[in-house]
This record gives structure tokens, sequence and C-alpha cells, in this order.
């Protein structure tokens, strides 16, 4: 009894002082659990976010100025053209549990995503040719990597690794982020808290990051999530679609920001695959490039930005985004919409309008179906419009939502389809990372994938101009080959790019030094400069 | 009580003149976008307002209600038939016949819908009219929504059958095909009607659960679970409440139908 007599005050103390020393949280929702919290194995968006907040990097991406800066490499130099960097390693630094960090750590890292065992997501993105990868420390603080081929892009592409200790018993727990993983309960929440040997400080020397912990909570419903927002259970909804948006800014202004055109683009396609079950007078019609051209000037991209996207979105002119300030072609201007010129390139290819349908040369009447994933409202508005858009040149468009396996499938084993509406997340700056979409031998190469040898005389010419901007680590020279291979696909136009969604995103009033960009991720990119209101109140 | 079943019957008439003459009614085609004018609030022109993409929700209404009304109460029919036909079968046959129905029901019950219907889906082919598509749609659902009737049935025909009106009818000489149809089908109609019933509304619904997942009617056509995919976001419909004119429409219709079965089973 005595006992619990002396608990009793030592249990009130011990509350009182938490009080007193209240913990700054952050919350915000995943839109479902991690499906790994091993940085290297990392291939969806909720794990992506865990490895942003706890992964340490060499080299860090501002997603403002889109340049690299110093993190836990203090400096580093690309060698060999393009196939070996040397890293000047930052000093002091210990990993989330106490373990020194040192080159054997980034030699580590580099053997386990480079082992093709692992399988490693962002491993493949180095994988350049065939051989093995060679690490030298020099020193304490330095090390090179040697790559058998050049890499195009090379440090940037340190951005996605980050370094895992060599010696902790904690394995990939210890992290070198601003927070590490303290609580994960399945389907429910994570709970991060505060690096305690985070290697960051402010202008004033205090350690960073200023919130103590990150509270993700699984949440599928965006509904809630915005009812969440409301009620400041979450401080901020990272992507927003403009329906929400749209919403948000009329009730509170000051919560929804708008950063601009983003990266990503939505696009259609026409089957090309010569082996497909289509019909050959089809088949003619998704190979001509008049045909092509004509149905993307017969749709009106301004109407699909406006009335789909509320207006955040802008026509899409290329596969480079106007948000990549670099390596975007500013020459080119988006396709007008203009129906009787595309009646003109139509008549070329002996199309013809009877009655109001259009038919081909040989009285085949023009109706194809257009397929896209079930369940994505934005995608069906988009294919209900163009399916109007379509209908006044003559055209039948029939819209099929599918599950996107059943999608998959078609447009990658069966080629059982006509035309094919998605679109393109891109969060890599450098159009390097699109090699595999853009050369005719790829599997993703979705029009006409895993081609022998070009089909096409344009399709060449892409080839030859992808394969020399990869060889070369001359900056400006890849770029006139970056333009070239715009400019022929916008002529061209096997992909006809429809609009480029705004990057949205919702602030709460209590979060300071917020500054949402169009690169994912376009909230909490500067995660560790970020402040709670609650936070400024107590420091005051 | 008989004034209420007299309203119920004036309104399923106004809603099937309604629909019926949809193309009269109606003041713009349900696939034309008044693209100046998407989200907008009722007005003269627009009298429920208009959708997303600026169609005019009430000729939008008037049309689904057509493609509804004919054809989900198609399907239920079509899986009505197939209950009575297999469960009065077995219920009336009993033994082995009985049991292997059961064990056939209770597989069809357990079996994954919806993964199958998605596997159904991806073996269709993609160029089908919007008209085309809703008819496969709800044929799948007729052929496929029997098991659940079937059951009540064939335990209502099993009940019958051992009833002392067929007894009655049996020690009177009676068999076999006149026995099933002078006796055992007339006292099953009230329960195949009650199924029926259900069945309509399950399907409107099933019917926009599948649009989600591409099963559903394709654009431009409206249908009653097209359009209740609208109210999918509860922050839409509470800042545009005239949004739930098909969910009012669905459940007026639907009580409606019910009170005039009630009457006509009295009658019966």
């Amino acid at each position: 009894m005595r006992r619990r007599l002396f608990l009793f005050p030592l249990l009130l103390l011990v509350l009182a002082g938490g009080i007193a020393h209240g913990q700054s949280q952050l919350r915000f929702c995943l839109g479902a659990e991690p499906k790994t919290l091993n940085p290297l194995l990392v291939a969806d968006e909720p794990s992506e976010t865990v490895r942003y907040l706890t992964g340490g990097v060499l080299v860090r991406l501002n997603r403002m100025t889109q340049q690299l800066e110093p993190a836990l490499a203090t400096s580093w130099k690309v060698g060999g053209n393009g196939s070996a960097i040397r890293f000047t390693l930052r000093p002091n630094v210990r990993f989330s549990d106490g373990t020194p960090f040192s080159a054997e750590d980034v030699a580590y890292t580099v053997e386990r995503l480079m082992d093709p065992a692992l399988h490693s997501p962002t491993g493949d993105s180095f994988r350049s040719s065939d051989g093995k990868v060679r690490t030298q420390i020099v020193g304490e603080s330095q090390i090179t990597i040697v790559f058998p081929a050049p890499i195009v892009g090379l440090d940037k592409l340190f951005d996605q690794v980050a370094i895992l200790s060599a010696h902790s018993p904690q394995k990939e727990m210890a992290v070198l982020g601003p927070y590490y993983v303290a609580e994960n309960k399945a389907g429910s929440y994570l709970l991060l808290k505060r690096n305690p040997n985070y290697w960051k400080h402010d202008a004033a020397g205090r350690q960073l990051p200023y919130i103590d912990s990150v509270r993700l909570d699984i949440q599928q419903n965006r509904d809630i999530e915005m009812l969440r927002l409301a009620r400041g259970e979450i401080d901020f909804i990272n992507s927003l679609n403009a329906d929400y948006y749209d919403k948000l800014a009329a009730q509170a202004p000051h919560m929804a920001f708008d950063a601009g055109v983003s990266f990503d683009s939505e696009q259609m396609w026409f089957n090309q695959v010569p082996g497909s079950p289509l019909p050959g007078y089809k088949k003619a019609w998704f190979t001509s490039t008049n045909f092509r051209r004509a149905i993307s000037m017969a749709i009106n991209r301004e109407d699909l930005a406006r009335v789909v996207f509320r207006g955040h979105a802008r026509p899409a002119v290329s596969w480079v985004s106007p948000a990549n300030k670099f390596w975007f072609n500013a020459r080119l201007q988006p396709h007008p919409f203009d129906q009787n010129a595309a009646l003109e390139l139509l008549a070329r290819d002996g199309f013809r309008m009877k009655n109001g349908v259009l038919r081909d040369r040989d009285g085949h009447a023009v109706e194809f179906s257009v397929m896209t994933n079930a369940g994505n409202k934005a995608r069906e508005r988009m294919a209900a419009m163009i399916q109007q858009d379509l209908a006044g040149i003559g055209v039948r468009l029939n819209v099929v939502t599918l599950d996107f396996p059943s999608l998959i499938e078609r447009i990658t084993r069966s080629f059982n389809y006509e035309a094919c509406l998605l679109g393109l997340v891109n969060d890599d700056l450098d159009p390097n990372a699109q090699m595999n979409v853009w050369l005719s031998s790829s599997e993703n190469h979705q029009w006409n994938p895993s081609q022998k040898t070009p089909a096409t005389a344009w399709e060449t010419q892409i080839d030859a101009l992808m394969r020399s901007q990869a060889a070369t680590m001359d900056v400006n020279k890849r770029k006139q080959a970056i333009d070239k291979v715009q400019e022929i696909v916008w002529r061209e136009e096997p992909f006809i790019y429809l609009v480029n969604k705004n990057a949205l995103s919702a602030v709460s009033a209590n979060l300071r030094n917020v500054h949402p960009v169009s690169l994912r991720p376009q909230v909490y990119w500067n995660i560790d400069q970020l402040v709670l209101g609650t936070e400024v109140a107590r420091s005051r | 009580m008989k004034r209420v079943r007299l309203a119920a019957i004036l309104f399923l008439i106004v809603v099937a003149a309604g629909c019926l003459l949809a193309d009269v009614a109606a003041p713009a085609s349900y696939a034309h976008q008044f693209r100046d004018l998407p989200d907008a609030a009722p007005s003269r022109q627009h009298l429920l307002g208009t959708d997303d993409l600026g169609r005019d929700r009430f000729s939008r209404l008037l049309y689904g209600t057509r493609v509804s009304l004919l054809l989900a109460p198609a399907a239920a029919l079509l899986a009505s038939v197939l209950a009575a036909v297999i469960g009065g079968a077995a219920g009336f046959l009993g033994g082995w016949l009985e049991s292997a129905v059961m064990a056939s029901t209770d597989l069809f019950l357990s079996l994954p819908w919806l993964f199958l219907l998605i596997t159904v889906r991806a073996l269709l082919p993609l160029n089908v009219s919007p008209l085309a598509s809703v008819t496969i749609t709800f044929a799948l659902l007729g052929c496929l929504g029997w098991a659940g009737a079937a059951r009540v049935i064939c335990a209502d025909a099993r009940r019958l059958c051992g009833s002392d009106m067929v007894l009655l009818a049996r020690a009177s000489g009676a068999s076999g095909f006149r026995l099933l149809w002078r006796h055992i089908v007339p006292n099953l109609k009230p329960v195949l009607a009650a199924q029926f019933w259900i069945s309509v509304p399950v399907f409107v619904l099933t019917e926009a659960n599948l649009g989600i997942l591409g099963l559903g009617v394709a654009e431009p056509l409206p249908s009653w679970g097209s359009l209740l995919r609208e109210l999918e976001s509860f922050s839409a419909f509470s800042a545009q409440p005239w949004q739930l004119a098909p969910l009012v429409l669905l459940v007026l219709t639907v009580s409606c139908f019910h009170l005039v079965f009630k009457k006509q089973e009295l009658w019966t």
C-alpha cells in the first residue's frame, strides 16, 4: 500500500512532465500499407514515402530547384565517362541506433543494391550492362563506385539510394534519414520518430528535423481523408484530385495549393502491333500517321483540361512535361483543336464522311474502342469527352473500362485491343529514364513493343537518337537529341498526349515552412524543415 | 390504405410514361455535353442541374430509368424463372436431386462472383455498343442470381409437398405434372413474386457496383446504377443534394412496386 502511495505522485509527475514537453507530431495519410520497409525493395508509393522520410542518401535532389545538393556526401565527382563516381563522405555521422556511418556502409549498400538475387527495383536503374560493380574505399571518408558501363545521370540516381548499415544489428531499420520507424501497426498506422543522430542542423545550429514524430495513417478513402483534414486530424494531403481541390479552395482557400503543372501525363495510343488479332483495315488506320494526327486534332484538349481537371491541367505537348525545366522542348506547341483540318488529313488517306459517318476508302465505318482502367473517374470522363469530340468527325468510339490486370494483359500479352487511354507517372527528371519506352526493342514501347527491327523510319531515328544521348555525357548534345525525339513524337503521335495535370495538395494552416512543388513528394520534400504551429508557439 | 396504393400505381404510371416518352420529355440528349456548364445547379434549362461533364441530369435520369426499369426486372425475371425451375424441381422431387441441387446452390453461393465477373468481362469483345454492353451485364446478373432464391423455393416446395392440401390431392389421384401445375406452382407464386421484387433493386445496385469494375453500362448510356455512382463521394452530394434524385426515384419506385404487389398478393 505504501509503495502504491509512492508510485501515484510519481506517475502524476511523469504525466505533468510529458505535457510540459509536449511532443510535436505531424500526421498525414498513406493510400495503402507500405509493401516493404526495406529501402532497396521499394516499388510502391507508400513504401517510397517511408523511404523518403527515413532513408539517408548521399546526395539529395532539391525538389524546388531541381538541382542536386550534398547530403551524406559533402562532394562528389563523376568520372570514367560516366561509369564511375567518387563520393567524399560527411564525417561524424551516426545511424539512428548509434552505429557509426562509414564508407563501408556505402560499399555494403551498393553490393546489396546490385545483388541480382535481391531484385531491387532501385538497383535496376544502375544496370547499364552486364558485369560487376566495384567499390573502392579511399581513406576513411572517400569511396569510388565503378560501374561496368557509363550510366547517364549517374549522380542523380543516388537520390533514391538509402544507405544501409553494414554493422548495425537492426539492419535496414537503422537509418540515416530524419526519422526512424518506431512503430508499425499493420493496416492501421506507422509511427516515425525523430532520428536522434540525424546529421543536419539549421543555420542557428539546432538539430533537424523540427517535428518530433510523424504518424502515417493508412486511409484508402479520399473522402474520409478530406474530412480528417477539415477536422484538423491530419496536417496535409500530398496529392489531391481537381474535384477535391476545388471544394477545398471554395471552403478554405488558404489550405489549397496548386504547384503548377506536374511531371505526369495522360495519353492515348493505338495498337500498332502487326501480329495483333485486329482486322487488316483497322491495322492500316492505326499505323497511318495521318489517321493518328487527325484523331489528335479532333480532340479538344483545352476542354479536357477545363472540364475534367477543372482548369488544373494544361494541354500536353510532349512526353517531357513543361515542368521539367531543362529537358522540355519549348519550341513545341499543343496540337490545335481543328476538326476541319482533321477531316482534310483523313481525306488524304481516302477517308470520307457521309451522313455523319466517317468511312475508309473500302467503305468501312470508322469505329473503334478505347479502353481505360475502371474506377479512375478522370480517365472515364476524358474518354466520354473524346467520344463526343470524335463523333464530330463521324468516328464512333466505344468506351470500355477494365480492371487493371485485364487491361495490362491486353496491352502486354494478347494485344487484343484497339486503343488505350492511360497516364504516365513520372518522377525522374532525366528523360533517359524513359529509354525503356522509346527504344523499339523495349517491352514498354507500348504501341508496338519488342520489335526485332524498327517497324518505321521514324522509330529507327528515335532509337538512334536515344542511344546517342545515352552514350554521351555532354549535356548539350543530349539536350539536342532529346529535343529531336520530342519533335518526332509530336509529328508522328504514336502516343497522343492529352494533358499534364497540375500538382495539387492541401495543407493545414498549422503546418509552416511548406512550399509545395510539382515533383514528388510535393508537400514534404523538405520534411526536416517543416514546423508545426504548436512547435512555433512553444519555442516562443 | 387504398389511396396509398392508388397513389403508388399512379406514380408507377408516371414513371413508366416518363421513361417511355424520354425522347420527347427529355430537354436534351442524354449524351450531349454542355461543356460550359459542368456541375451546374438546377435551373429552367436543366431541372436537375448538369453532371461533371455538363450533361443534363434530368434527361439522363429519364433515359437511365428506361434502361434500368426494363433490364433490371428482366434480369430479375430470368433469375426467378431459373430459381423456380431448379428449386421447384428439387423440392418437388426430393431425394438425390434435392441433395444435388442444394449442394450446387451452396457451391454457387460460395463462389467469388466478383472475380468470375471480372474474368467474364475480360473475355468479352471490347468493341460492343453501349446497349449491347448493358444487355450483357444484366443477362449475366440474371444467370448468376438464381441460387439464393432457388433455396427458398426448394424449401417452400418441400413444405407444400408435405402439406395436407397436397396429401388430399394425392389421395384424390392427382400426381406428377398435374399435382405440380395445379397445386404446387400456384402456391409458390407469392414466394416467387417476393424473390422477384427483392432482386430488382439488388440488380440495380449490383450494376452500379459492377460499373466501378468496368462491367456496368458503357458511356454515354445512363442507367440508375451509373447515376448512383455519383453518390460515391459524400462531399459531392452533400453540396449538391439534387444528385440524390436517382436514389429517391429508385427507393420510391421499388416501394411503389411493393405496395402494388401486396395488393396483388391479397387478390391471389
